[in-house]
């Protein structure tokens, strides 16, 4: 029961580690992106739309792209997403979080409408659900370890790896230091040399592709290829985690697994009505409004966002 | 169009650089807007064109007729237009004061709840007649309660309000699902409209009283932020919340006041949803209405005569999709967000060409004035 819940708790973990890493660089870079609900959404269903017409044409004989094209489709429609963001917020000005509502409008309307083109054959892409699902062949040998650790899909480690690359990025490489520069004081950081626009560009199509992923992870893995409409909440937890988690990925696994639990909760608890479930959803939303408001008491230089995030830079503005 | 004007790097000028405008005309400015608003629609035509394979004329005459093809159709674009409207003027005075309000939906949530929880346990037990105010009480402080305590927060000890006011959404809906499982134990979890506390109807339908409703707010609205001393109060936080304490004004009073201002309008909205309208309420009362009004506000340059405009076209455009879906025979929604997300960029995008203008190269050959 225990190693079931937490086997759980990890894998759904997975979803919210890609949105809430992709949006921390994101974030780290200046930009409140409020699109990722969208975002994850439209790489979702891309990702379903590319598995849909592989398992069509060449079937489930190469079992290998099955997962690879659809990450890179996804991969790259959240990336469009992030290029339509940052043109708006970054060459056109626009306000960020109006910008990032709109994405979320658009980007769930485009996803229904895309799923709902195949609807009626939808059913076939969960034939390559179960590629998704297991890696270790040998995991179910090794006892509660082997469950809980060891009986995830490939997408799940690759979350973890992603987000351990990101913190390493983030604090110990150039790259990371002029990100992080840009979206604490971007005046400061052009008067070094650093192109902001650039920056600010790259990293918010990274950061929406990494958060698309998310998507496609939660439709392939966790609902077993059936398309739901959940991802908008998701999206939303992701980046209230990125709060969460004081803008660390690697912490953000940790803050990822309990999100992960406290969704699945009421599902674990016996002999509650109905009600009481509705009830126990309302934990991950509680949670993370006690985490803001401890950070925002506790108001200390490490637990606070990039100084100018939300704010958008013109050079000749004083 | 690529204003990538900074990344240059290289020693000749660049094709063109950006300016900030000193100011625009107004007639302009809208021109702009208007501009942006054809080019969107042009946009959506051409996407039906592509996507569903109809002719433009079909998909703009199947558009107009979603809204004028009958008195009812027309009735349902001023109901739909007014509530829009309503949550939209609700969120403005937070908005003006740069507190961002991502919580109209879940305000608006508990506003009809509050309603229907009147309705469920005083309904057949006190007339209407008492009813009703009891209602409009209820729902009034249940909105203004869900944006106060974000408030409270942000002006203590500044406590993000964009995520906190996100997160009581999902707390409204949970708590609305909670109360209708315990009302409805068993079936299909939904709430059939109760038969008490019904807002009467003018000219034999719910349409009137809601834009009678919503013209009325907009007047209030209007003059409390132009010409009130509280209003003004609201800009100068909004400007800056240092030039507001300098000048002694109390911005923590200002912040929470407002906010509760705010959330009781946003309660208003709902109780005209569910004692005017649907005399029940679900998590999907709201429908991302919430979401809508914030972009809807903020286009509007929060300015409630404008957003009179503003909801009217977002309306026209959700209906008029809606019919357009149903003429090409598929039965779902979401295309008419696409076109509602495409608007918006558009008319997102074109604020740049009103806050700044472009100078080219070769600047004696001719500036351009878009």
């Amino acid at each position: 029961m225990i190693v079931g819940f937490l086997s759980s708790a990890i894998r759904l973990s997975a979803t919210f580690l890609y949105g809430s890493t992709g949006e921390i660089i994101t974030e780290k870079s200046g930009h409140l992106n409020l699109g990722v609900p969208g975002i994850m959404s439209v790489g979702a269903a891309l990702g379903c739309l590319c598995e849909y017409y592989l398992l069509k044409s060449i079937g489930t004989s190469v079992p290998f792209l099955l997962i690879l094209l659809p990450l890179l489709v996804t991969f790259a429609g959240g990336a469009l997403m992030g290029l339509l963001y940052s043109f708006l917020t970054v060459s056109l000005r626009a306000n960020q979080n109006v910008t990032g509502l709109a994405m979320t409008t658009f980007g769930v309307g485009l996803a229904g409408y895309l799923i709902n083109s195949i609807k009626a054959q939808m059913a076939i892409i969960t034939r390559a659900s179960k590629y998704y699902t297991t890696l270790f062949p040998f995991a179910d040998k090794l006892g509660w370890f082997g469950e809980i650790f060891l009986s995830h899909g490939i997408l799940v480690y690759l979350a973890i790896a992603v987000a351990i690359v990101a913190q390493i990025v983030l604090n110990k490489t150039r790259i990371g230091l002029n990100l992080r520069a840009v979206g604490e004081n971007p005046a400061t950081a052009d008067a070094v040399g650093i192109n902001v626009t650039l920056y600010r560009y790259a990293a918010t199509c990274i950061g929406c592709g990494i958060s698309s992923i998310g998507g496609l992870f939660c439709i392939m893995d966790y609902m077993g290829g059936n398309w739901e409409y959940i991802l908008e909440v998701f999206g939303w937890l992701s980046i209230a985690l990125v709060i969460f988690t004081l803008w660390r990925p690697a912490l953000s696994i940790l803050g990822s697994i309990i999100f992960g639990a406290l969704y699945i909760a009421s599902s674990y608890i016996s002999g509650i009505t109905f009600a009481q479930i509705e009830l126990i959803r309302m934990l991950p939303y509680v949670v993370t409004i006690v985490v803001l408001i401890i950070t925002s008491i506790i108001n200390s230089r490490e637990t606070q966002p990039p100084a100018n995030l939300g704010l958008n830079y013109f050079r000749e503005d004083r | 169009m690529n204003n990538e004007a900074v990344k240059v790097k290289s020693v000749r000028e660049p094709l063109f650089h950006v300016v900030k405008r000193t100011e625009i005309v107004w007639w302009k400015a809208w021109l702009i807007r208007a501009a942006a608003i054809v080019a969107a629609l042009v946009a959506t035509g051409l996407l039906s064109f592509i996507v569903l394979k109809k002719s433009p004329f079909f998909v703009y005459s199947s558009i107009f007729s979603g809204i004028f093809g009958s008195s009812r159709r027309i009735l349902m674009f001023l109901r739909s237009t007014a509530i829009l409207l309503l949550i939209s003027l609700a969120v403005t005075p937070a908005f003006k004061m740069r507190f961002w309000n991502t919580g109209a939906e879940g305000q608006v949530l508990v506003g009809a709840f509050a309603s229907v929880f009147c309705m469920y346990y005083l309904g057949g037990k006190v007339p209407d007649g008492i009813l009703i105010p009891i209602m409009f009480v209820v729902s009034l402080a249940a909105g203004a309660v869900w944006a106060g305590i974000p408030a409270v927060f942000r002006a203590k000890w500044k406590t993000n309000e964009t995520l906190f006011t996100l997160m009581m959404n999902y707390i409204a809906i949970q708590l609305v699902l909670y109360t209708i499982k315990i009302w409805r134990p068993t079936g299909t979890g939904k709430l059939e409209a109760l038969p008490y506390g019904n807002l009467p109807q003018i000219a034999g339908g719910d349409f009137w009283l809601s834009v009678i409703v919503a013209v009325i707010v907009t007047a209030l609205v209007y003059v409390y932020l132009k010409y009130s001393k509280q209003g003004y109060e609201i800009s100068v936080v909004g400007e800056s919340e240092n030039t507001a304490r300098y000048i002694g004004i109390d911005v923590k009073k200002v912040i929470i006041r407002t906010l509760l201002i705010s959330g009781a309008l946003c309660g208003l909205a709902g109780f005209m949803l569910a004692a005017g309208i649907d005399h029940t309420v679900s998590d999907e009362t709201v429908g991302g209405m919430g979401f809508t009004a914030i972009l809807v506000s903020w286009l509007a340059k929060f300015d409630p005569i404008a957003m009179v405009f503003v909801s009217a076209l977002v309306t026209f455009l959700q209906q008029g999709t809606g019919q357009l879906m149903t003429d090409c025979g598929i039965a779902n929604s979401f295309f008419s967000d696409i076109v509602i997300g495409i608007m918006f960029f558009f008319i997102i995008g074109c604020e740049f060409f009103i806050t700044y203008k472009l100078k080219f190269r070769k600047s004696d050959k001719k500036e351009k004035d878009k």
